[in-house]
Parts: C-alpha cells; structure tokens; sequence
C-alpha cells in the first residue's frame, strides 16, 4: 500500500537508500552473479559455468594460504588488541595526574591513516637503518629482516595492527568505563574484594556489550584492513604475509580476473557473516545489557 | 565503640568537614543529620574509608583505622543509589562479600538463609536487580550489609529513594531490626523525622561543624544554638528578639487566648490535624514579625484578623551565642 505517509518515508529514505543499493547491495548481488560465470577474455561474452570456480578455488593453494594466514592473523591480532584496549582504558579511567596526555597518545595510531602508519613502521623494521634492528645493534644482537623473513612477516604484520587498532577499541571501553557507577565500586571496595576480583566479577562483565561490538568489527578489521600490505610486503615472501583481501585486490587488478575475484569476495563475505552470526548467537544471552 | 576525633577534609579551598568529632557505642543507632552540604556524607566516607581525612583520627574497637583501606575496616554500608551489581542475581549480590572474604560454603548458606528470612526476600533469590521494585532492592542491599556481620553497618540516606509509604515502613523495619541483632549503626540523612523516629543519638551538623549532639528529646526541648532549634521541629522555632535579647519559642507551645501579646492574622495554613496560623507580631515592637502558631484542630482565621497570644515561660528558649 503506498499511501501519503508511505511515500513520504520512502522519499526520506530515497538518498541513503540509493547509495546503499548502488555501492553495496547491487555490486554484491553481481559479484554473486559473476561468481557463477567466466570469460576467455574481456571482450568476449561471459558465461554461465555454475560451481566451477569454487572447484578452482577450493583446488587453490595460495587460497588456502591466505585464508589460513587471515585466520591467524584474525587470531593473532585480535585478543590482544582487545585485551590491551581494556588496559588502557582502565588505566586512563583511573584518577591520576595527565590522563588526558594519555588519553591522547593512546589515541593517536588510530587518527593516523593506515598508509602513513605503515610508512612509519616501514622505517622501524628496515633491516639494517631500522628502529627496531638499530635499537637491537646497541645490545649487541644482529637483528633479523623483519618483513623478508617468511617466519616473521606475518607476525610484524600483526604486531603494527595490534599498535593500530588497541587505541581505537579503547575509546569505546572508556566511554563504557565511564557510565559505570562509582558507587558500585565503593561497595565492592568495602566487602573486602581485591582489585583483581573486582575486575573480574564487575568490570569485566559489565563491559561485555562493548566487548561484543569490539570484537565483532575487531574481527571485521582483520579481514578488511590491507592498506599497510601495499607498503610493506605486498603479501610477500611467497605469500607468507598475504591476506584474503589483497589476495582479491591482486586478482581482479594485477592478473585481471575478475571472475575468480568475485568468487573470492563471495566466500569472504561469507565467511565474515557466519562469524558474526555465531557471535550475535552465542554470546547474547550471556551479557548483561542494562 | 567508634570514635571520630577532630576529622577534617578539604576540597580546594572548601572545608567541608570541620574538626568532626562523635563516638558511637557498641549497639547504638546515631544519625549524621544535616541540610544537603552540610559535610555529612562525606564524614562517613571517611569513616568507611573511601576517603581520607586531611587531619584527625577514627578508631575501632581502639585500634587506628584512620589510613587503613576500605576492605581491611570490615565494616558494612548502605547506599542512597543501592549499589548492586546490576549483573548478578540477588543471592550473588547479597554473598558477593562473603565469597570475597573466603567464608566457608556452608558458613555462606547459613548466613544467608538467616538474612534471607529476616529481610523477606525468599521468592527473589534468583532474580536479577532490575526484575525488583526500588523497596526490594533497598532489602537486597539491607540484606548485603546485615549479612557480613560488620561490627559497624553505615548507612549513606538508605530510603531517599523511596515514595512516602515505603520510606515509613522501612523506617520502622531498619529500626526493628537493628535492635533485634544489635547491630552498631551510623545513618547519614537529611531528613529529621528519620533521624528523630530512628536513633538513640544524633550528631547534628552545619557547615561541616558538629552543631549538637545529643538524643533526639534533647535536640527538641534544649537546642543549644539558634541553628539547632530551627532546623529540628516543623514548622521551625520561632525566633524573636535579636542579640543578646534572642528568645525562641516552638509553633507547637504557642497559645491563642484572650489575652497576651497582640497579633494579626497573616494566613492560614490547614494541615489536617492541626493549622499553621502566620501571624504578625510586629506591634508588639518586635524585630522578628511573623510567627507560626501550630493551633490543634481546623481554624480558618480571616487575614487582619486581631488575636492575643501567649505561651509558657517554661518553653521559652535561651541560647548561647
């Protein structure tokens, strides 16, 4: 039924509606489309060729690597992130001199642009003018080539993201800290509970909405933050630092593909719902929202 | 029992506990009472240790808690917001201390049950504070502070967030069963009537100044100071005369009669029981020109109206100044 009040909602709705539909909802649906058909090349027509580029992708061995590299770089960066953000946060909750100054240096990795701060950190791991190895120098250690070394490249990786993303998630945590009653506080300090107990049986639990929304677009962040890769390693050595994103971007630009691209993007996407999904499920009815 | 000696705090430039000094007796009930900003609540954070006084010293069972930390004081409080812990049930609310100060399990059951029992709050265990009304959760953070078995329970205006009703039979409920388990407690509020229906003592305060301490039929019938005779008694003493010629005298003890002192009728206030009549005094030459008269009974006197007054001498108040 489109009614006076019905248009006129729809009307509202028309400038964020169309912007959503243009650069989300319909490039996903052709990338779902596209998933499902091939071209020999890009003028001749494409064509319907069901599940075979899920055969060819499930056949690919740098796709299997940079799913497991994703996965653990999800796991890697994540927890930690989250766990240094509550650091943080209750660290500049807390009553004392220059928390602001804290607040702020804290905050900063997260206002500088992701390409900026990989340049940064291109500097600290350079092999021999670098930070890190020069620092490493003075004690007398012959520090490793952080980025070419295919053990440690994906870890370098993750420690820059960790540095990146705690500041941001501590924000949230603070915001939440700071709706929390003193009063509550005051009375778990007088029945005698230590620091840490209070932590755990207060602070913790009612912080787990926050957590919630931390973690799921913590975990998001994981999967779509690859600017620092164009930097730094470009996914190298031999893959070693690759991950699922830039994997796509050099398929559909680099080898122009953009057929076995959309399929890549399909089962990411995929895989990015379902861990939300489960997410929303299993921890909801544990948390204590007020 | 408890003994606060000349405590002080500071805040900046503002006192605002001045030189405060009580004690409290083992089993006793003394209200902290005062305007709002008078210092009060912030003299029993002191006490509970959850701030630190700049000067003075508090002590326990004689020995110096002045410094000590709010866990190590063993002591139980109330709070004007509740305090509970919105995520845990009731029963993890009222055992949260006991489990924190490692009492057995079986000592943890027993305790509870008892308190449980006493307080009324059998069919809610297992609920979560805010499935209760606001007259459930004050039990549950009764219940919290009985439980521990402090050697002293303080209470921060415990019923200031309860309607009328409530805050009566609480009133009467705290009362009760504070002398049924002796309990030694120190109850913060701005409300007189608690404060003179409660305690066996008050510690009347101003301005972070101790004002008069006292038992409540003392503050009513020998106020020290000017300060204490009007703020206990409603509607407050009045005052007439000034400097050394002060004199007070209770609406309650005011007579109207056929003759005495001259007064004219301002308005009239109907209460029920009984009427507040303002009265104008000023003829008789008297700095201070209105006066209330509590009169028993419904008397609608019309404004202008010419009356004489006249009260006891007995009732007549003197103060030190």
């Amino acid at each position: 039924m489109l009614n006076r009040f019905n248009l006129k909602a729809w009307l509202l709705l028309l400038p964020a509606l169309s912007f959503l539909i243009a650069f989300t909802h319909w490039p996903t649906l052709k990338s779902i489309w596209r998933s499902f058909t091939w071209a020999r090349s890009d003028v001749a027509p494409s064509q319907f060729v069901g599940f075979e580029n899920y055969q060819l992708l499930l056949e690919d061995p740098v796709f299997w690597k940079v799913f497991e590299n994703n996965f653990w770089y999800a796991v890697g960066t994540v927890p930690t992130s989250i766990a240094l953000a509550i650091m943080m946060a209750l660290w500049v909750n807390s009553k004392i001199r220059g928390t602001s100054l804290l607040r702020l240096a804290f905050f900063t990795p997260t206002i500088l642009p992701m390409i900026t701060v990989a340049n940064i950190w291109l500097f600290f791991y350079s092999p021999q003018i670098g930070l890190f190895n020069q620092l490493l120098a003075l004690v007398g250690i012959e520090g490793p080539n952080w980025l070419g070394d295919p053990d440690l490249a994906l870890s370098s990786l993750m420690v820059m993201t960790v540095w990146k993303e705690a500041g941001f998630f501590m924000i949230f945590y603070l915001a939440a800290l700071q709706t929390l009653s003193p009063e509550l506080y005051a009375a778990a300090k007088l029945e005698g509970a230590s620091a840490w107990r209070i932590f755990r049986k207060i602070t913790f639990p009612l912080l787990m909405p926050t957590t919630l929304f931390v973690l799921i677009n913590a975990i998001l962040n994981a999967f779509k933050l690859v600017d620092h890769l164009f930097i730094l390693t470009k996914g190298g050595p031999n893959n070693e630092s690759n991950l699922l994103l830039y994997y796509i971007y050099e398929t559909a630009f680099s080898f122009l593909d953009s057929y076995y691209a959309a399929t890549l993007t399909v089962v990411m996407l995929a895989t990015l719902a379902v861990i939300a999904l489960v997410q929303m499920l299993l921890l909801d009815r544990k948390i204590h929202y007020r | 029992m408890l003994k606060v000696d000349g405590i002080s705090r500071s805040y900046g430039d503002l006192k605002v506990v001045d030189q405060l000094s009580f004690t409290v007796n083992e089993g006793e009930f003394v209200a902290l009472l005062g305007p709002s900003g008078c210092g009060k609540s912030t003299s029993l954070k002191m006490i509970a240790g959850l701030e630190v006084p700049d000067e003075g010293s508090i002590h326990l069972d004689g020995r110096d808690i002045t410094q000590l930390s709010p866990g190590d004081r063993k002591l139980a409080m109330v709070f004007q917001s509740y305090a509970l812990f919105p995520h845990l049930k009731v029963e993890e609310n009222i055992l949260f201390g006991l489990q924190a100060r490692k009492v057995p399990k079986n000592e943890q059951k027993k305790r509870l049950d008892s308190v449980v029992e006493l307080v009324g709050l059998g069919d809610h265990l297992q609920k979560k504070p805010g499935q209760l009304s606001g007259g459930q959760c004050q039990r549950v953070a009764l219940a919290r502070a009985i439980v521990a078995q402090a050697k002293l329970c303080l209470m921060d205006e415990p019923l200031s967030n309860l309607d009328a009703k409530l805050r009566n039979e609480m009133r009467t409920e705290i009362r009760a069963l504070q002398q049924r388990l002796g309990m030694s407690v120190i109850y913060v509020t701005h409300d007189q009537v608690e404060a003179m229906s409660m305690a066996d003592r008050i510690v009347l305060m101003n301005d972070g100044k101790v004002e008069q301490v006292d038992v409540p039929e003392a503050l009513y019938s020998k106020p020290k100071t000017i300060f204490t005779a009007q703020f206990i008694g409603s509607p407050p003493m009045n005052i007439i005369g000034s400097g050394e010629d002060c004199r007070g005298i209770r609406p309650e003890h005011i007579e109207i009669s056929e003759h005495g002192m001259p007064a004219s009728v301002v308005s009239c206030d109907y209460h029920g029981a009984d009427t507040i009549v303002l009265a104008d005094v000023s003829a008789m030459g008297e700095d201070q020109k209105l006066i209330k008269i509590r009169y028993p009974g419904h008397a609608m006197f019309a404004p202008q109206q010419r009356l004489a007054v006249r009260w006891a001498p007995e009732n007549e108040h003197t103060f030190l100044i």
